[in-house]
C-alpha cells in the first residue's frame, strides 16, 4: 500500500493484524491500516462489515483480541481510551454525542477544560472557566455556531449537533480525528458545511471517517479502505476502488439506493 | 433575538427569586427554634444534609447508591466512640466521623464505580450489608445496644452544647457549611465535568476524561458529607445505633431525595423535612409510619415525577439547567 502523497507524509496512526472476536464470532480480522497527516481516509463497506468495530478498536473503546496499534510511534494497544484521547486520538460517535442539557458554549468549554488542571478544581466558582470562553467562541465561529452559543445543545438541529460535536473535538486539537458517519441523516446543506469543515481541519491532522454517502467519499477522501465481513477487501483512491470488480459486487452494486 | 433576551430576563429574575428564597429560608431556620421543638429541627437538618450529600451523587453525577447508610451510620459510630470512650471534644469527634466516612466511601466507591446502573446499586447495597453485619459483630459498636450516653461536651472547650439553643445553632452552622460545600462542588469546574459525565459518559471519555476517577472523587465527597450528617446526629441524639446503618436508612434517603426533587439544591432539604415531619407526626398515632411514607412515595412517583421542587421549577421558573428531564 503506497502512501498517497509524494512528499513522504507522516504516519500518525498505524494498525497491524487487528483482530477482534466476540464469543466465537470473528468481527474483524487481519486489518492493517496506515493513516497519514493531512489526509482524509475513508472506511467503507456494507452494514456489518466491521467498520464501527475497527473504530472502537482504534480508539481503545474495545480491546483487540490480537494485533498492534501505534499512535505517532507509541504502542497504544493496551492503553485506556481516555489516555489515547489525551495523546491526541479523538473520535466522534455514530449517534450524535453532545451534552444535551449543557449550553453550546459549555459543550466546547468542557473539552477545553482538561489542560491546566481546571477539571479537578471543585473549590472554585464556575467563573474560573471564563478564561476559556474566547477560545470556545472562536471555535464556534469557525464552524458557524456562534449565534447559538447560549442555547442548550438539545435545541440544535441534527446537522448542527454534528457540527457542534466536531467543534468540541477540535477543541482538543487532536492529531488524529476519527469520525463515525459524520454525515448520516443530514440534509444537503449540512453535508456541504460539514464537508468543508472536515476538509479544512484535515490540513493539520489525519482524519479517518466511516461514511455511507459515496458522493461525499468521492469528493472528500484521499484514500479509501473497503471492508467486507470483517476483512479488508480493497484499498486505494476512489478511482481504483470503484473499478475493483469485488468491490462492485460487494458494495457498489447495492449502494445506489 | 427577542426570544433570547426574554429568556435572559427570565433567567435573571428567577436567580433573584432564588436568592431571596434562600435568604428567607436561612432566616426561618434562625428563628425556628423559638417556635418549634429544637430536637425535631436538628433531626430535620441532619437528614436534610444527608439527603443533599446523597443528591450530589444521584442528581449531579447520575449514580444511584443503595449503600449510603454505611457513611451516615458509620460516621455516627466513629464520632460516638471517639467522644465517649476517648473523651474527644465534639468538633474533633465530628471531624473523625466525616473522615472515617470518606475512607469507607473510598473503599466502597473503588469497587462500585466499575459497574453501571443497577449493578452499581447492587454492589453498594451488598457492601453496605457487609458493613451492617460488621457493626452487629464488632465489639466497639455495642451490637444491638449501640453506643449510648454520648456526652455533647463543649464546642472548642467554650460553648456548652448541652444548652439546646447552643447546639441548635451549631448544627445549623454545620448544615449551612455542608450545603454550601455541595453547592460549591456542583457549580465548580469539577462539577461541570460531573455533569458532562452524567449527560454522556462515552463522550466524556472520548474527550480524554478518566471518568472512573471523577466518579470516585464524587463518591468520596458524597460519602464524606453524608458522614458529616451522621456524625452530627450522633452528637445531637447522644447515641449511635444499628438503625442508621440498615438498608432501610439507605432507602429512606433515596425517598427523601426523590420526593424533594433530584438534581435541585433545595429539593432534598424539602424532601427530608417532609419525611422527618411525617415520621414525627405519626410516631404518636397508631398508623404505621412505613405505610404513610410508602403512600407518599407512590403519589410522588405518579403525580409529580420531578419531585416537589423539580415540579415547581418546571411549572413556574422555566426549565432549569440541572434538572434532568
Amino acid at each position: 500500500m503506497e502512501p498517497p502523497e509524494p512528499s513522504e507524509p507522516r504516519v500518525v496512526l498505524s494498525a497491524r493484524g487487528l483482530r477482534r472476536d466476540f464469543a466465537g464470532f470473528v468481527a474483524v480480522r487481519n486489518v492493517d491500516l496506515d493513516l497519514y497527516h493531512g489526509n482524509i481516509h475513508a472506511l467503507i463497506g456494507p452494514n456489518g462489515a466491521g467498520k464501527t468495530t475497527v473504530f472502537n478498536l482504534l480508539t481503545k473503546f474495545l480491546p483487540p483480541t490480537s494485533g498492534r496499534i501505534e499512535l505517532l510511534g507509541h504502542d497504544i494497544t493496551r492503553t485506556s481510551p481516555a489516555k489515547v484521547a489525551r495523546m491526541g486520538l479523538v473520535r466522534s460517535f455514530q449517534i450524535s454525542a453532545v451534552f444535551p442539557h449543557l449550553s453550546v458554549l459549555d459543550n466546547v468549554r468542557v473539552a477545553l477544560q482538561r489542560p491546566g488542571g481546571l477539571s479537578v478544581q471543585f473549590w472554585r466558582s464556575l467563573s474560573a472557566l471564563d478564561r476559556l470562553t474566547p477560545r470556545a467562541e472562536e471555535l464556534l465561529r469557525s464552524v458557524g455556531l456562534d449565534d447559538a452559543k447560549n442555547r442548550p445543545a438539545a435545541d440544535l438541529s441534527y446537522g448542527r449537533k454534528r457540527v457542534l460535536e466536531i467543534a468540541t473535538t477540535l477543541a482538543l486539537d487532536p492529531k488524529m480525528l476519527l469520525l463515525d458517519e459524520p454525515m448520516a441523516g443530514m440534509g444537503h446543506e449540512d453535508v456541504r458545511t460539514v464537508s468543508d469543515i472536515i476538509r479544512s481541519v484535515a490540513k493539520e491532522r489525519a482524519v479517518l471517517m466511516v461514511e455511507h454517502n459515496l458522493t461525499v467519499v468521492a469528493d472528500l477522501c484521499d484514500w479509501i479502505t473497503v471492508m467486507q465481513r470483517g476483512e479488508i477487501l480493497a484499498a486505494g483512491d476512489y478511482a481504483t476502488v470503484s473499478r475493483d470488480e469485488r468491490v462492485r459486487i460487494a458494495y457498489m452494486g447495492t449502494a445506489d439506493e | 433575538m427577542a426570544e433570547l433576551s426574554l429568556r435572559e430576563t427570565r433567567a435573571k429574575s428567577s436567580v433573584w427569586l432564588e436568592w431571596t428564597l434562600v435568604g428567607l429560608g436561612i432566616l426561618t431556620l434562625l428563628v425556628a427554634p423559638f417556635f418549634v421543638y429544637p430536637i425535631f429541627l436538628m433531626k430535620m437538618l441532619c437528614f436534610a444534609l444527608f439527603a443533599c450529600a446523597f443528591n450530589l451523587l444521584l442528581g449531579y453525577t447520575g449514580l444511584l447508591s443503595f449503600g449510603h447508610a454505611t457513611f451516615f451510620g458509620g460516621a455516627a459510630y466513629f464520632t460516638a466512640y471517639a467522644v465517649k470512650v476517648w473523651g474527644w471534644p465534639p468538633e474533633a469527634g465530628i471531624l473523625l466521623g466525616a473522615l472515617g466516612a470518606a475512607l469507607l466511601g473510598l473503599v466502597m466507591g473503588f469497587f462500585a464505580i466499575r459497574r453501571q446502573g443497577i449493578y452499581f446499586a447492587m454492589i453498594t447495597l451488598a457492601l453496605s450489608q457487609m458493613f451492617f453485619f460488621f457493626c452487629v459483630q464488632a465489639p466497639f459498636t455495642g451490637g444491638e445496644d449501640g453506643i449510648q450516653g454520648v456526652p455533647r461536651g463543649k464546642l472548642l472547650g467554650m460553648l456548652d452544647l448541652n444548652v439546646s439553643i447552643n447546639i441548635y445553632y451549631f448544627v445549623l452552622a454545620v448544615f449551612l457549611i455542608g450545603v454550601f460545600a455541595i453547592w460549591r462542588i456542583i457549580n465548580s469546574p469539577f462539577g461541570m465535568i460531573l455533569r458532562s459525565i452524567r449527560e454522556n459518559e462515552s463522550r466524556a471519555i472520548s474527550l480524554g476524561y478518566s471518568v472512573a476517577n471523577y466518579k470516585l472523587a464524587a463518591f468520596v465527597m458524597s460519602a464524606t458529607l453524608a458522614g458529616l450528617a451522621g456524625a452530627l446526629k450522633a452528637i445531637v441524639f447522644q447515641f449511635a445505633t444499628l438503625t442508621d446503618v440498615t438498608w432501610q436508612m439507605s432507602g429512606e434517603v433515596i425517598l427523601m431525595t426523590l420526593l424533594g426533587g433530584i438534581g435541585t439544591m433545595v429539593g432534598p432539604i424539602i424532601g427530608a423535612s417532609l419525611v422527618v415531619g411525617l415520621e414525627n407526626t405519626l410516631a404518636t398515632s397508631s398508623f404505621p409510619v412505613t405505610i404513610a411514607t410508602g403512600l407518599t412515595f407512590m403519589v410522588c412517583v405518579l403525580v409529580f415525577r420531578r419531585g416537589i421542587v423539580g415540579e415547581v421549577y418546571a411549572r413556574f421558573l422555566g426549565p432549569k439547567g440541572d434538572a434532568k428531564d
